[in-house]
C-alpha cells in the first residue's frame, strides 16, 4: 500500500484515494482502516473517494490531546474545510458514522450529504450493544457477520506480521479510547441530531449483533428527513457483507441528492 | 524479612462445575450463585484467620479489592480493614490495594484511609493499584485512561494527606474547588504506600523514583518473572542514582507448608488448582483490555506470563515447578524462599496461606506451621 498521507492542522493520517468526480469521504469503523474494498471501487467510479485512517488508529499520527469522539468530529470538520473547496458526501461506518454525525450536528456547511452505515453513538434504552470488548477473536468475527462463511474466512487468515500486529494493537487501543465508556454512545448526541440539515441516509444490517438494527429507527426519527434502508440477512458491516445491494442503495441515494 | 499474612477471601461454596459454563468467575458469573448465608460464614472464617495471624507473629495482615467476582469477596476492602482494627492490637493492616482509577472521586479513598489510620492509631499501609483488567469491565472506566487516572488520583490523595487544606485541585480527570481532609492521617507524613503489580516497566519506573521509593510487590508470577521484575526495580533505582533496599521489594505468593513435601502437595492441590483454574482464570480480553498497558508492555506480558490467562488446566506440579506457588515441607519452603531472596534481596514476603477452596482447618494449620517452622529462620 503506498504511503499516502493527509495532514490537517499538524495531524497526519494515512489515506487511500481513488476515482474522480464530486468529492466523497469514507470514515471507517472501530475495527480499523480497511483495505481498498469492492465498495470503495464501486464508489470511485462516480466520486473522488478518500478513505482516511482516523487519528490514533494504526499507522496514523496519535496525538495525545485527541481523547474522544468530539475531538475526532472537530478534526474532520477541520479536514473538510482545509482539504476540500466544495461540500463533500460523507459516508461513515459504525464509529465513523458516529464521528460523521457528531461533526454534522456541529456544522453541516461542508457536507453535501451524510450516509451512515450502522452508526454508533445512539442507544435505544433496553437494547444494549454487543460487548465486542469482551469477545474472543472468534466471537468477534462470528458476531460481525451474518454469513458465517465470511467469519470463517476472516478467522482462517494467517497471523499478522510483527509490524502488522503493532498496527492492529494501536487500532484496538484507539477503539477502546473512543468507544469504551459510555459504550459506543454519546448521551448528548440524540438531542442535537435535528441540526443535521443535509440529506441523510441510514443503512443497517437487519442481523447486526454489534449495534442492533433497532437503533436504525431512532436515527430515522431524530435526523430530519432521514431515509432508512434495512438490509436483510446482513451483519454489522453491510458494505462488506452485502456489497452489491448496499452499493446500489448508497449510489441511488447519492444520485438523488440535489446539487 | 517482614511477613504479611494476605487474604483474598474467595467464595469457596461456589459450584465450580456450574461456574465453568461462564467465560470467567469474574464480571459475568451470575450472582445468583452467591448465597449470603454461606458468604457470612466465609467472612467469619477469614476474619478469624487474619486476627490469628497477629498472634502467630506476622508483621502485617493484608486484604485487597476486587469487584464482581467469586475470586475475592472484598469489593470494599476498607470495610474489612475497619473490622480488623477492632479485633487486633498492634499488627499493621495493609490494604493491597485500593484500585485508584476505577473510582469517581479519589478524595473518598484519601478520606477512608485517613479514617482507618486514625482509628488504628497509625497501623495502616495503603496499597495503590490500577486493578486488573476485569475491574474495567466491572466499573466501566475506560482502560485507555487507566494510567493517567492512577497517577492523577495518586497525586491528589498524597497531596490531600500532606498539604494543609483547603486547596484547589485542577487535574485532567479530577477537579475539585475544595480539598480539605477531616480527619487527616495519623501517621506522618502519611501511611506507607505499597505498589502491588503483576509487573510492568511503567509501574516500576514510576514507583522507584527517589521522591517515592514505594515498595513494589510482584504478584502471582513464576520465579523467573519474580526475579526479573524485582531486579528490574533495582536496576531502575540505580538509573535514578540510588541503591534500592530490600524493604522496597516484595513478593506475593501462595505458600503451603506441611510435615513432608508429599503431604503438602496432597493437601494444597485442590486449593491451588482451584485458585488458578476456577477463581482467577479469565480470557485475555478481560485480563488485559487494550489501553490497560502500553503496547510494548502488553506484548512482553503475553510472552512471559504463563500463570494467568485463558488456561484452566494448571496443575500443582507445574505451579510448584515454575515457582508460582511455594509448597512443601518446612525445609523445602525455606529453601525456595531463600533462593528468591538470594537472587533479589527481597525483604517483604506477602504470603497467601489460604487459597482457592482450601478448608479452614488446613489453612490454619498452614499458618501455624509457616509461623513456627519457616518464619523464624528467615527473620
Amino acid at each position: 500500500m503506498p504511503d499516502d498521507r493527509l495532514t490537517t492542522r499538524g495531524v497526519a493520517v494515512r489515506v487511500q484515494r481513488g476515482g474522480t468526480g464530486s468529492p466523497a469521504l469514507f470514515l471507517h469503523g472501530a475495527g480499523g482502516w480497511p483495505a481498498w474494498l469492492p465498495f470503495f471501487e464501486q464508489l470511485s467510479r462516480r466520486f473522488a473517494l478518500t478513505v482516511p485512517e482516523h487519528p490514533c488508529f494504526g499507522g496514523s499520527d496519535d496525538p495525545q490531546w485527541m481523547r474522544d469522539v468530539a475531538d475526532l468530529a472537530m478534526y474532520y470538520l477541520d479536514l473538510l474545510e482545509t482539504a476540500y473547496s466544495s461540500p463533500v458526501h460523507v459516508i461513515g461506518h459504525s464509529l465513523g458514522g458516529w464521528v460523521a454525525a457528531a461533526a454534522a450536528t456541529r456544522n453541516c456547511r461542508r457536507f453535501a450529504s451524510l450516509t451512515l452505515l450502522a452508526p454508533a453513538g445512539l442507544r435505544v434504552k433496553g437494547v444494549p450493544p454487543g460487548d465486542n470488548f469482551i469477545w474472543s477473536p472468534e466471537e468477534a468475527a462470528r458476531n460481525r457477520f451474518y454469513d458465517q462463511r465470511l467469519a470463517e474466512a476472516a478467522l482462517a487468515a494467517p497471523p499478522p506480521s510483527e509490524q502488522q500486529l503493532d498496527i492492529d494493537l494501536r487500532t484496538r487501543f484507539a477503539a477502546v479510547k473512543f468507544g469504551w465508556e459510555p459504550r459506543w454512545l454519546d448521551p448528548a448526541l440524540e438531542k442535537w441530531l435535528h441540526r443535521i440539515i443535509v440529506p441523510t441516509h441510514v443503512v443497517w444490517g437487519r442481523d447486526d449483533k454489534i449495534l442492533p438494527s433497532a437503533y436504525a429507527r431512532l436515527w430515522g426519527e431524530r435526523v430530519p428527513g432521514a431515509q432508512v434502508s434495512m438490509v436483510e440477512a446482513c451483519g454489522h458491516s453491510p458494505h462488506i457483507e452485502r456489497c452489491d445491494i448496499v452499493t446500489e442503495k448508497v449510489l441511488g441515494f447519492l444520485e438523488r441528492v440535489p446539487r | 524479612m517482614k511477613f504479611t499474612c494476605f487474604h483474598l477471601m474467595p467464595y469457596r461454596p461456589l459450584d465450580l462445575e456450574a461456574a465453568k459454563n461462564y467465560r470467567s468467575s469474574w464480571v459475568v458469573l451470575p450472582n445468583s450463585m452467591y448465597d449470603p448465608k454461606k458468604g457470612a460464614a466465609e467472612y467469619d472464617s477469614y476474619l478469624d484467620q487474619l486476627v490469628y495471624a497477629e498472634k502467630l507473629g506476622f508483621d502485617v495482615i493484608g486484604v485487597n479489592e476486587h469487584h464482581q467476582t467469586a475470586y475475592g469477596m472484598m469489593p470494599a476492602p476498607n470495610l474489612i480493614a475497619s473490622a480488623l482494627i477492632q479485633r487486633t492490637k498492634s499488627v499493621k493492616i495493609a490494604i493491597l490495594g485500593r484500585a485508584l482509577p476505577i473510582v469517581g472521586n479519589p478524595i473518598n479513598i484519601a478520606e477512608e484511609f485517613a479514617m482507618l489510620d486514625v482509628l488504628s492509631k497509625g497501623r495502616i499501609i495503603a496499597g495503590f493499584v490500577r486493578g486488573i483488567g476485569a475491574e474495567y469491565h466491572a466499573s466501566g472506566v475506560n482502560p485507555a485512561f487507566s494510567h493517567e487516572r492512577f497517577h492523577e488520583a495518586h497525586d491528589l490523595i498524597v497531596k490531600a494527606w500532606t498539604t494543609p487544606g483547603p486547596f484547589e485541585f485542577e487535574g485532567t480527570h479530577y477537579r475539585y474547588r475544595y480539598v480539605n481532609l477531616w480527619p487527616r492521617p495519623y501517621q506522618s507524613p502519611h501511611p506507607p504506600i505499597w505498589i502491588p503489580s503483576m509487573g510492568s516497566r511503567e509501574t516500576i519506573e514510576w514507583a522507584s523514583v527517589p521522591e517515592r521509593k514505594y515498595p513494589f510487590l510482584v504478584t502471582f508470577s513464576s520465579e523467573t518473572a519474580v526475579v526479573r521484575y524485582l531486579n528490574m526495580y533495582r536496576e531502575v533505582a540505580q538509573t535514578h542514582g540510588y541503591t534500592a533496599s530490600g524493604s522496597q521489594l516484595g513478593w506475593a505468593v501462595p505458600v503451603y507448608v506441611a510435615e513432608t513435601d508429599a503431604r503438602a502437595r496432597q493437601e494444597a492441590k485442590a486449593g491451588i488448582e482451584t485458585l488458578f483454574n476456577n477463581f482467577l482464570s479469565m480470557p485475555w480480553e478481560m485480563l488485559l483490555p487494550p489501553g490497560y498497558t502500553s503496547i510494548p508492555s502488553l506484548k512482553a506480558t503475553m510472552k512471559i506470563r504463563t500463570s494467568l490467562g485463558g488456561a484452566r488446566n494448571h496443575t500443582i506440579d507445574e505451579l510448584i515447578g515454575n515457582g508460582t506457588a511455594v509448597i512443601g515441607s518446612p525445609r523445602t519452603v525455606l529453601e525456595k524462599i531463600e533462593r528468591v531472596r538470594d537472587q533479589t534481596g527481597v525483604e517483604n514476603l506477602i504470603t497467601m496461606l489460604q487459597f482457592g477452596v482450601m478448608p479452614d482447618e488446613l489453612a490454619v494449620r498452614n499458618m501455624e506451621l509457616f509461623a513456627s517452622e519457616v518464619m523464624p529462620k528467615l527473620r
